[in-house]
């Protein structure tokens, strides 16, 4: 068991960049182009990690803990995270409270890293990321709700865990709309059309990216790496709630297939849509509390 | 032992040690320092009485005053939070260079933290209004301390008139209980039935009395402008714990009734999930720090009564997990919400120190001359923001246990529609993290905005040392929740009369998930050490540039172009424009050179500036009216109040 869960964490650290890797290279095959090899994140994050950095006179430690804790917040919601067939290394009630506030903690120095440079682009991106996040929070909040009241438990291990088939027969409406919900809430987490483009060139349009507008080297690696981490979770989740198994390791086969499907479906959405306009993404993240307070009211009644 | 002496000493000591001050003449700093000194001792004689209590001594103190496991939760918060502000008192309020002034803000602030004490180790009514009218009137006299100013002179009067109303509300309720019961004393009312007319009518004017005092929406109206105006450790002590005797004084009276029904607890939830998503949401729209950290009480309160109405519903169902869940979520917020607000108050209390203004917009940049008061106040940033691994997100995630507690229940049950408070409270903590974003980064980090931001200066030690106190409190509840189960659980106990054996198996749930979150704040802490470790080793030997930030092209920035605050929420806010309205002139920029020109926003506060001064305008042009139609003359007023009584007594003989 304890062995399972080592692999798993193993996991968790080695795989999110390759996640990205398959991201664009779906998004590639859409466009006729080649497109890079998959390991190339991994590549780019050896590279990053060889460089030195440039640091704006503006900045203090602030602007120095934002990718730190960023990342290591990230990390540590991991720990929370049941994937696979197995439960998380650590569970109890309530613990996807944390899950989420470990995501906003990341978030708020992210934040603050970015007003620490005085640049009035990064101002804006900061005020559009904790925007749409604190839309998102409540969201994300309903689609959880949803699954603890279909399986009767409130831990994410217990959520995710054994009760899941039973609650597909009983409440699968319900667990469905939440699925959906749930898959928006990733896209804006993470920053990935139709919320935030990753690939755009023009700062006025972005949200994520002009965050980090002036982190190098060693920094930016650790900022690319926490978004990959943090994308591999809600696929993890994704993947979980939709992608069941039987035996042990054919739940484990599934697991990793499913992530690799939320990959693609990413990359997918990314290839067939432009990104929203900016006032339409309010619109967007209440349309996925609509349909996730739905599910739950189906529940509740 | 008995706990008399040192209750005696918690009143008697902090209540005379303002005197120091017109006693000891011609040594103003030593004479301060000997107030202090007494204060202190003052308070730590609270707090060993509390500890006292916590840890299973009786709580009887002599007549009138009593101590249980309810009291002692809320006495440590008064009487820690209140050395803190008179320690910094030693340095932001300095009586060698303001005098008579600080003498006075000495004497009033001793008396409140008696009045304080008094009350919630009140053992009857009596007691217990004399605690909450000392504590009242010192508050006005605080907040009018700058009586110079037009602001100070306008908060205060708002704050006596509101605090009267909520008194005359209480002595209707006392007064009520005392016919139900035959006595003033709480252990002779403990124990009516919570049903029935008088029940709903005691609620009533507990929501009213109570509710103006600890600010919960549409009541907080005086709390901004008070909180404003008083000298920063005042308002620390009135937003940190002041307004929490609202919350005991709620506490106290709804445990005094066997079974308060459902609809209490639905009420308080309601109100609390408005005021916490308002309070917030009018946070954000303030550029004053201190007005927006005032409006973040109004919040954290909303949390606190989630808390309190999930406590009710517990009692009404006779479920003691909520009952714990709940009163041990809304105890525990108060204690960290006294803990952090007056950390933040405090902070902001050195940011004015250092640059004399309090408008966020001309601020900027003041981490660098402001290292150790930047990371303190980023500690309370976080904290109240509910962000793990500090206190904030213990008493959060508990109030979030008792939330979801209701999806246990079956189908058709109406507590399970109780957890849609859960992403009611997520919103709450999104808009709490989007709102500190913006202040921390805003005030401290940048480029400064204006000369007063450049000139700015590290707060003296005096200032710094009760800040760093509260942070490690903070942090120290935030790592290690579980060792609070155990004291929660008593409070509960004593509020709901709920036995110790039917709480623990909810009670041990919660330590064994608090310690979980503990087992997860050493991971990210240990996480968070590894990366700067790393970090380091990577730096070593390679080369690192300082320059510019990059403007994306832009070739002569100033620190003007940056993100204010107004503009860091004007995004957020746009979602909240149906309640929170701007006023402000907004300049028309026109032809290739624009003329020089303004911009200001200021927000009314809905309850106050849209509905009270209106209403109250209408009612003195009313009685100017029906002052000048007849009633000149004073015989004919004579006359009118005899017919009055006439008429009462004509009333009074026929029913």
């Amino acid at each position: 068991m304890a062995l399972r869960t080592l692999l798993h964490l193993a996991a968790l650290l080695a795989l999110p960049p390759l996640l990205l890797g398959i991201v664009n290279r779906t998004k590639a095959v859409f466009a006729g182009r080649v497109g890079p090899p998959l390991v190339q994140p991994y590549l780019d994050l050896a590279k990053l990690l060889r460089k030195g950095a440039v640091y704006s006179r503006t900045t203090t430690w602030v602007f120095r803990a934002g990718p730190v804790i960023g990342l290591a917040a990230v990390a540590a919601a991991g720990l929370l995270l049941a994937m696979g067939g197995a439960p998380a290394a650590l569970s109890f009630g309530g613990d996807f409270v944390l899950f989420a506030y470990l995501l906003g903690l990341a978030r708020f120095f992210t934040a603050l890293a970015a007003l620490d440079t005085g640049s009035p682009f990064e101002g804006m991106g900061a005020a559009r990321e904790v925007t749409f996040a604190s839309l998102a929070e409540p969201a994300l909040f309903l689609c959880l709700l949803v699954l603890a009241r279909a399986t009767g438990t409130i831990s994410l291990s217990g959520m995710l865990g054994a009760a899941l088939p039973a609650a597909w027969g009983s409440a699968g409406p319900a667990l469905l709309l939440a699925a959906i919900a749930l898959f928006v809430i990733a896209l804006a987490e993470n920053a990935r059309i139709p919320v935030d483009d990753p690939n755009t060139h023009l700062e006025l349009t972005m949200i994520h990216e002009v965050m980090v507008l002036d982190h190098g080297g060693p920094d930016l690696a650790f900022i690319l790496y926490g978004a990959s981490l943090k994308l591999f979770l809600f696929g993890a989740i994704l993947s979980r709630l939709v992608f069941r198994g039987g035996g042990a390791l054919a739940a484990e086969g599934l697991f990793f297939l499913g992530v690799l499907v939320f990959a693609v479906g990413v990359g997918v959405v990314e290839s067939v849509m432009a990104r929203l306009r900016m006032v339409r993404v309010p619109q967007l993240l209440v349309g996925a509390s609509v349909l996730a307070v739905f599910a739950l009211v189906l529940l509740l009644r | 032992m008995t706990l008399a002496p040192l209750l005696a000493g918690a009143v008697a000591l902090p209540a005379a040690s303002g005197l120091a001050g017109a006693l000891v003449r011609g040594r103003p700093a030593a004479a301060q320092r000997l107030a202090c000194a007494a204060l202190c001792a003052g308070a730590a004689l609270g707090v060993a009485a509390a500890g006292a209590v916590l840890l299973g001594a009786d709580g009887g103190a002599g007549p009138g005053l009593r101590l249980d496991a309810l009291s002692a939760m809320f006495l440590v918060p008064i009487c820690l939070v209140a050395a803190a502000g008179a320690v910094y008192g030693l340095a932001y309020f300095p009586q060698a260079t303001l005098g008579s002034k600080a003498v006075r803000v000495q004497i009033f602030y001793g008396l409140a933290l008696a009045g304080m004490v008094l009350l919630v180790s009140a053992a009857d009514a009596i007691t217990f209004l004399v605690g909450w009218e000392v504590m009242a009137l010192s508050g006005f006299f605080l907040v009018h301390t700058d009586h110079e100013k037009r602001e100070a002179q306008q908060a205060a009067f708002v704050y006596l008139a509101s605090t009267h109303v909520g008194t005359l509300a209480l002595f209707g309720m006392f007064a009520l209980l005392r016919q139900a019961a035959g006595s003033y004393a709480f252990a002779a009312m403990a124990g009516v039935a919570g049903g029935g007319r008088l029940g709903a009518l005691v609620f009533a004017l507990a929501l009213l009395g109570f509710g103006l005092k600890a600010g919960l929406m549409p009541l907080h109206f005086w709390l901004p402008g008070a909180h404003a105006a008083a000298p920063t450790h005042v308002s620390a002590l009135m937003s940190g714990v002041l307004i929490k005797t609202g919350i005991y004084g709620l506490l106290r009276v709804t445990g005094l009734f066997d079974a308060p029904p459902a609809s209490w607890g639905w009420t308080l939830l309601a109100v609390g999930g408005v005021s916490a998503v308002l309070g917030v949401a009018f946070a954000l729209a303030q550029h004053d720090l201190k007005r927006l950290l005032a409006y973040h009480s109004v919040e954290n309160i909303g949390i606190i009564a989630m808390g309190v109405g999930l406590g009710l519903l517990g009692r009404a169902q006779g479920d003691a997990a909520l009952v714990l869940l709940g009163l041990g979520g809304a105890a525990l917020h108060v204690l960290n919400h006294a803990l952090f607000k007056s950390l933040l108050f405090l902070g902001a209390g050195a940011v004015h120190h250092a640059t004399g203004t309090r408008e966020l917009d001309l601020l900027g940049g003041l981490a660098r001359p402001m290292r150790r008061t930047a990371l303190l106040f980023l500690v309370g940033a976080a904290a109240i923001s509910g962000l793990p691994p500090l206190n904030g997100f213990v008493s959060e995630w508990l109030v979030y246990l008792g939330l979801l507690d209701g999806l246990r229940r079956p189908s058709g049950d109406l507590l399970a529609f109780a957890a849609l408070g859960a992403p009611v409270l997520a919103l709450v903590g999104g808009l709490a993290a989007a709102c500190f974003a913006k202040v921390v980064g805003v005030a401290f980090l940048g480029a400064p905005r204006s000369d007063a931001a450049r000139r700015a200066h590290e707060a003296p030690r005096a200032m710094l040392a009760p800040m760093a106190a509260l942070a490690a409190a903070c942090a120290a509840i935030g790592l290690l929740p579980a060792a609070l189960v155990s004291p929660l659980a008593g409070a509960a106990g004593a509020w709901a009369r709920l036995r110790p054996a039917l709480l623990a198996p909810a009670a041990e749930r919660a330590a064994s998930g608090a310690l979980r979150v503990s087992a997860i704040a050493a991971a990210l802490l240990a996480l968070a050490a590894g990366l700067v470790l790393l970090r380091r080793r990577l730096a070593r030997g390679r080369q690192e540039e300082a320059a510019e930030t990059w403007g994306c092209g832009f070739a002569a920035p100033t620190a003007r172009i940056q993100y204010t605050g107004s503009s860091f929420a004007e995004l957020l806010l746009a979602r909240f424009s149906w309640v929170v309205r701007p006023h402000g002139e907004r300049p028309r920029l026109e032809g290739p050179f624009p003329a020089r020109a303004a911009f200001r926003t200021h927000v009314p506060d809905a309850v106050l500036d849209l509905a009270l001064v209106p209403a109250a305008r209408g009612i003195r042009w009313l009685a100017t009216g029906a002052r000048l139609v007849n009633l000149r003359r004073i015989h004919f007023q004579a006359l009118l109040v005899l017919a009055t009584l006439v008429a009462m007594l004509a009333w009074g003989f026929l029913t």
